[in-house]
Parts: structure tokens; sequence; C-alpha cells
């Protein structure tokens, strides 16, 4: 058993099981409900694999029209649902419940319109993050957030989650480029939120909804800003001696007025084993790594490359190597963007998500090597250094008893030291069902009753991903 | 007579509130009073940041600031500029278009959700707070985000309370997110270009990757297009003169540089050349932006309206005449037509409380608002009014 529980499946909604789905079935196109076992057994988990459950049923609706039909039966019926884009959340963000019924986007996957003078794209929100960047790659644009698993991952995920990206350290994350979103509350309820204008009056609705973990509503259509791609990028690799001597070039980059579109770093036992899988180029003599990305034309990334190269070296840098071609710059990329999947063929993970103040780099990776070598664990450290956002992976082996149990323990430490040096639980990942419990770290209970006190608000019945984001105390709480 | 509070802390703003929650005596929210904005607040007693001030934390390696909410913004950016660094969002000055006195607070910055010619490359106030703690019409104290670049812990009641205009809580201190001031900039300028085809000439300046921070087009005799770059020096000329080039079908265009250029964007931002005269009223009107020409050849022709096109032609700023409903339903009429949102900024008092300062909210998106109201405001002691 693992360390996080799930509450137990209401039997009253189980036990009318058949009812639902033919209740169900009178809503959706045949095609969009599965209720075989074997069926729904694909739905069971998303990317926090250590934790399933199979869902009651799963409903792939066509059209916002089928969402809202299809909530407001489940509202009445007082059914969970669990709104699933792709299921690449690390949080157990998508994970089911017993009792609910799984709400797919993935039908829902047409690019609606492309407005090149107004630089926006308006998409179903079942389109994949790389879907959107690829309606527009021939017209010289793209889609800034770029969260790892964008080849996979929709577009609703990421607002769900307001995920990030290597990227957004110039770009910003999902909220700083969404515009507008289409929304079906719980009570079947459509609203539009923004749209092609800037900042509508009145509270800022769309920023609720972008990282609220598909708890307030089902956004099934968002209207995104799209940039006008650069003349070009490089990437370029240097190494370091130590974390501290690292950390600190980052800092002196930054400082000198510099923004690159990326600063990723990544400890040794990452560069080894991304390295093994990339054949990136990456040096394996090295305490840190830095793939530092910037932008422009040939004259300004000259230029650029040379002023960073100039302050890193005071730091001690080695290896320092700019990509020469396409080919290596490619290369280099997908070392990083693998990096999770490299690591998931020698062990299990798990994959932590804190953000911290950057000046606290050195302490944190100290910290982090002590607490997982205190659980005999090892530790492989990737991450977006430009903005403090860490992804530790915690290694460990899933056939051992009492090795996840170990793996989670030990990033609930990591997640406790980033709070305590000012940071968060997660940057861009999420709460999901991962860090619930570890919510009270970060905020008190008049903070979190004042969440939940919005959730009430648009879900009476909290309905919507009920067992995510609050610990489940707080949630007995509120809802009582 | 009014009477003003002014809290020196966290506690005892806590106090006051929590106190009148539950005389139910309603508090108009004030920081420097230079953005007298919205509808005029029915309440008996001011509640004033002005005696909580001064920054609480400023890293400049790690590009953050937090201070108080009735800290000036003169201050934050005088110690900003001592790094090099600024609030990247360029926040509007109010004082020149509302003939304000007084000195802009970063509360009232966070309150407004304010922006300026950058907010199309940039972003608003919301796109770089990162972390405020308030004091909800409860009188509790929450607080969301932090002081960390990246933050998905939680809903995200950073952005509802930017431009919350004091309705959900009183800030108590808002963290910021820094960019480095560029090492210079340049304007590009092209004299003579109708609205429409300033905006074209706009669209195709930003489609392009030259990174354009600022896109006006001014009407006037002649009119004037303007076209903002951002960096370092080589890197600013390199992209000028590129652009330039490409947009040659529109017109020559002038490149103007460092301080100069400074000066034409503060005047772009802070709206002065529709400085006001006392028998006019301004609107802000954002739509997309190849609706902007369309919106301001409508109020031109109707209220004979002065215009201002800013974010490349989606924020139309213009005047109308102080009388009736100071072109309310024009202005409406126009916006409904095309989608978007318009906001009576300048206007007297009486106006201001005869007609709906904020574009009326769609039924489903009004509902969803009240609902978040009630729960941060369930007495409705806070600003009662001033957005509705």
């Amino acid at each position: 058993m693992s360390a996080i529980l799930m509450p137990k499946p209401d039997q009253r909604v189980l036990a009318r099981r058949d009812e639902i789905i033919a209740g169900l079935a009178r809503l959706v196109p045949p095609a969009s409900l599965i209720t075989a076992e074997d069926e729904r057994r694909a739905y069971e988990t998303d990317a926090l694999t250590a934790y399933r459950q199979i869902p009651l049923a799963v409903v792939l609706p066509e059209t916002t029209e089928q969402v809202s039909a299809v909530l407001a039966f489940l509202n009445q019926e007082g059914v969970k649902v669990v709104a699933r884009g792709a299921g690449t959340s690390l949080a157990g963000g998508a994970l089911p419940a017993e009792d609910a019924v799984v709400l797919g986007v993935s039908k829902m996957n047409k690019v609606l319109d492309i407005d090149l003078p107004n630089r926006t794209i308006r998409v179903e929100a079942g389109v994949t993050n790389l879907g959107v960047s690829g309606a527009v790659s021939h017209l010289g644009f793209f889609y800034a957030p770029d969260p790892s698993s964008q080849l996979a991952c929709t577009i609703a995920g990421n607002i769900a989650m307001n995920s990030g990206g290597a990227h957004c350290l110039k770009y910003g994350v999902t909220t700083n480029n969404v515009l507008g979103v289409k929304m079906v509350l719980i009570d079947g309820t459509v609203v539009e939120i923004g749209g092609p204008h800037l900042d509508s009056p009145g509270y800022d609705l769309l920023g609720l909804v972008v990282g609220s973990e598909g708890q307030l509503g089902v956004v099934t259509e968002a209207m995104l800003r799209i940039l006008p791609m650069a003349e070009g990028a490089r990437p370029m690799l240097m190494g370091f001696q130590s974390a501290e001597e690292c950390g600190a070039a980052v800092a002196a980059i930054i400082g000198s007025g510099i923004i690159p579109v990326a600063i990723e770093y990544m400890d040794r036992p990452a560069i080894k084993v991304c390295e093994a899988f990339a054949h990136a180029g990456y040096p394996l003599d090295v305490e840190a790594l830095l793939i530092i990305e910037v932008e422009g034309s040939e004259a300004e990334i000259e230029d650029l490359i040379g002023r960073i190269t100039t302050i890193a070296a005071d730091f001690n840098p080695s290896n320092l190597k700019v990509s020469q071609s396409e080919a290596e710059s490619a290369a280099i990329w997908k070392g990083r963007k693998s990096a999770f999947g490299a690591m998931g063929r020698i062990a299990d993970y798990m994959c932590m998500d804190g953000t911290i103040p950057t000046g606290q780099l050195p302490r944190v990776l100290t910290g982090i090597s002590e607490i997982c070598a205190g659980y005999g664990l090892q530790v492989a450290n990737i991450f977006h250094a430009g903005d403090g956002n860490l992804h530790p992976l915690v290694l460990f082996n899933a056939n051992q008893p009492g090795e996840l149990e170990k793996a989670e323990a030990a990033g609930a430490d990591i997640l406790k030291l980033c709070v305590e040096v000012g940071g968060c639980l997660t940057g861009e990942h999420g709460v999901g069902v991962e860090k619930r419990e570890l919510m009270i770290h970060q905020f008190n209970t008049i903070d979190l009753d004042q969440q939940m006190r919005v959730k009430t608000a648009l879900d009476p019945q909290w309905l919507l991903n009920p067992h995510k984001v609050f610990p489940l105390a707080a949630r007995e709480r509120a809802v009582a | 007579m009014t009477s003003i509070l002014l809290p020196e802390s966290e506690a005892e703003l806590e106090a006051i509130v929590h106190e009148a929650a539950a005389s139910r005596s309603p508090l108009a929210i004030h920081g420097g009073g230079t953005r007298d904005i919205g509808r005029p607040v029915q309440a008996a007693r001011i509640l004033s940041t002005q005696a909580m001030t001064g920054i609480t934390l400023y890293e400049p390696t790690e590009l953050v600031i937090a201070a108080r909410p009735g800290t000036r913004l003169s201050e934050i950016e005088a110690a900003l500029a001592q790094n090099r660094q600024r609030l990247a969002f360029e926040p509007i000055d109010y004082r020149p278009l509302l003939g304000a006195h007084g000195e802009p607070t970063i509360g009232g910055v966070t309150a407004s959700n304010a922006s300026g010619p950058r907010r199309i490359q940039a972003g608003a106030a919301r796109d770089h707070l990162i972390g405020v703690r308030a004091v909800t019409g409860r009188g509790e104290t929450i607080k969301s985000g932090g002081r960390v670049m990246k933050n998905v812990t939680g809903y995200d009641f950073v952005k509802l309370l930017a431009g919350s205009w004091g309705t959900l809580g009183v800030m108590t201190e808002v963290t910021y997110k820094l960019l480095p001031e560029a090492e210079t900039e340049t304007t590009l300028v092209i004299e003579g270009l109708s609205a429409e085809r300033a905006v074209e000439a706009m669209a195709a300046a930003l489609g392009t990757p030259f990174e354009i921070t600022g896109a006006a087009h001014i009407p006037g005799a002649p009119s004037r297009t303007y076209l903002r770059f951002e960096g370092f020096a080589a890197s600013c000329s390199y992209r000028a003169e590129r652009l330039r080039a490409m947009l040659r079908p529109f017109g020559a265009a002038e490149a103007v540089e460092h301080a100069d250029s400074r000066a034409i964007w503060r005047s772009i931002r802070d709206v002065e050349p529709l400085r006001a005269a006392h028998d006019e009223v301004v609107w802000r009107i954002s739509v997309k932006p190849s609706d902007g020409p369309a919106i301001g050849a409508k109020l031109a022709f109707a209220l004979d309206s002065r215009l201002l096109y800013d974010w490349a032609g989606g924020l139309v700023w213009a005047t109308a005449p102080a009388k009736g409903d100071g072109g309310a339903e024009i202005v409406r009429a126009a916006v409904a037509l095309v989608g978007g949102h318009a906001t009576l900024i300048r206007a007297p008092f009486a106006l201001r409380a005869a007609v709906p300062v904020f574009q009326p909210e769609t039924a489903g998106v009004a509902a969803i608002s009240k609902k978040i109201k009630a729960t941060f405001d369930p007495s409705g002691v806070l600003n009662p009014g001033r957005v509705s």
C-alpha cells in the first residue's frame, strides 16, 4: 500500500452504476462511452503510476454541448467527475476514483481558428500542446509553454495545471499565454471567459481557472496567444565543478540583464543517464551542467553567447560548448527533454517539482542529497535553474517492498525543505493527489478554507476532481 | 465628515475589517488617491493603506521585490533603478489623465491591474505579481503565491486579487518579479498613416521576430505610428533596421533613440495626448487589435472623439463629451458588435454614478463573480458598489 490514502468509494454510487451508465448513454454517442473493464483500465492512472483506480465509466464527449449534458446529469445524480486530458500528470491530477466518471477531452481535438494579425489561435481543449505549435509553425509562429510531455499533453491539462516548461523563463507559463476559455460548470452552464482582447474587467476568472486542477469546471475550448518564432536559437553547454559555482553563474548572468530563453541544470547522475540515452555530447566529468539557450539573429546570438561566456568565466566553468548545428542543438535538447524517460529506463522515480528562491540553490541541493541518503535512496537533479523550479528525481525500486514509501517520504521532506527556504511545493506540475497532504506545510487553515470556499461556491457537492489539491481532513471540514 | 482609518499593521487592519464586517459598516479602500476610477463607493469610513509602507524584501539577484501596499511606486522604482531593474509591465500613471495629485502606490497598481504599452509583450501587473497577502472581508489574512518565480500550489488568488479594485481583500503585502532594465531603446516613427494602415503595419511588425515592446498610433496632422525596440544597443539598431526595410510599403520610418524614445512612451503610457478638457470624459476600450480602427472611426463620427491607439490597435483611448450618458450607449454598442470591453476611466462623479463604469459582464460570468465575492466578503463591506 502506498502512503497516500484514497477515500472509500461511495457504495450508493457503485450500486447505481448501471443506471448511471444508461443515463450517460442517452447523452453521448456509443463510441464516446467506455464501460468494459479492460477498456476502463486504460484510464486507471496517469503519469503518477504508483496509484491506480479503475473509474466507474469513461465518457469522451465530442462537443461542448455533450460535456454540458454529461456534467448536468452527473451533478444531478451526485456522481464525481475526473476530467482528463492526455493523462500525463506527474502529480496524479487525472487519477480517477472507483466511484467517479472520467470525462476525457481527447475527441475534442480540432483547431478552430487561427488569427495571425491578432496573433491568436482558438482550439478545442483536447488538442495537444505540440499540436498548437504544429498548426502555426508553417506560418512562422509557435505556442510558448513547452512542458516536457508536450508531444502528448493537452491544452486542457496544461490549463488545469498551469503548465510551464523549459522556455518559460522568457515567455511565461500557461497563465501568461491563455487569453480566453470556454468552460462548462458542474451544473452544465457554459461560460466564456476572456477572449482575443486583453485584461477583461471584473475578477480575473481566467487567472483563477488556470491552475485550478479541473476542480472548478471543464474547459472545452481555449483562445491562446501565439508568438513569432525567433530568427534563430542556439543552446550552449557549460560545466561546473560545484553546484555553488553553477548557481552563482546563473545569478550573475541574469543579474547582468540577460534573460536567456532557457537555463536548464543537470547534476552528475542526471547527466550520465541523459547522455547514455541521447548522446548529446554532455560532459561526464562535471558536477553540474547548464544548458543555456539564447535567441535572435546570428549576430545577436554571437553577442549573447559572448556576454554569457565572459560573465561565467568568473565561476570556473569547463567543457564550454556552443552548438554548431541544428543536429547538435536537437541532440542537446533531446537529452534534456527525454530526461524523465531516460531515467525511467534505469529506475523507478518520483519526480518532485518544488520551486525555491534561486539564492538558496546550493543549500537546497545539499539538503536534497542528505535527505535521500538518509533514506538510502539515490537522487538525480534536473531543473529550470533560471527560475528556481527544481525537479529532483528520487530513484527507487518499485518491486522492492517499502521503497515506494521511502521515496514518497523523501519527496515530502524535499518539498518541506523547499517551503522552509521560502519556496513552494509545486512550480508547474500541480498538487494533484501527490502533494495534497503537504498543503498544510505551505498554507494555514485560513488560507485553505478560503480556497475551499471558492471550490464550494462553484461546485457545491465537490464532484469535480474532488480528492485532489486539498488535504482530505480539510476537505471534510469544507464539505461539512 | 468621513473618518479615515490608518492601520499600521496587518493585525490592526484585520481588527478594523472584522469590526466593519460584524457591524456591516462598509469601508472605502484608499491607497495614494491617484486613480479615482469606478463607481462612487457608498461608505462612511475610508480605510487608507498610507500607514502601511516600506519595501519588505528586495533581492536583485533573484529579481524579486516585496512591499507593503501603501509604498509609493516612486520609492520602488528608485530602489530598482539602483540595480538597473524594473517592473516590466510599465504601469500607467493616471495623474495626468485624471488631473489627480498625490503619489501612486504599489497597492493601487496591483488593485487596478495596471499595465502600459509593454503589455503586449510583457503582460500586465497580474503577470508579474507572484505573491500577495491580503485581509479579506472576513477580517482574515490570506496569502497566495510567494516569492518564487513559478508556483502552482493552490488556487491562483494572486490573479484574482490583481485588478479586484479592493473588493475582495485589502492587500497587506505584494511581491513582484522584476526584469533587468533594457540597455537602450529605439522607436521607429512612421508619419501619415490612417488608423487602418497603422494597425496593419503594427500587426506586420508584431508578426516578425524582432520583439516589439510597444506599438501605438496617434491620429493627428500628421498621424504618427510608433514601434519600440528594447535591449542591447547593437540588437536594437539591427532589429530597427530590419523592420524599417520591411515596413517600407507603409512609408519611411524615422528612428528615435534613448531618452527621446523614452519620452514618447511615457506620454503614450499616461495617455497625455488626450489629457482631457473639463467637458470631456475618457473611455478605455480593449478589443482585438484589428477591431480598433473601426471602433475609433465610429466614436470619432458619433462623439467627435479624440483617439489614441495602443497595444497595436487593441487598446483604444477615446474622449467623449461629458454630457448625457458620456457616450456610454454608443461606446457599448460599438464594442458589443466586435467583442471586448470599455471602461469609463474619467468622468464626473454624477455621470459615474449614473452609468456603468465597467463593462457589464455576461450573465454566466457575473454569476461566478458574485459567488466569489461572497466567499471573500460575505458582508459586502469592501468598496461596495465600486465595480458594479
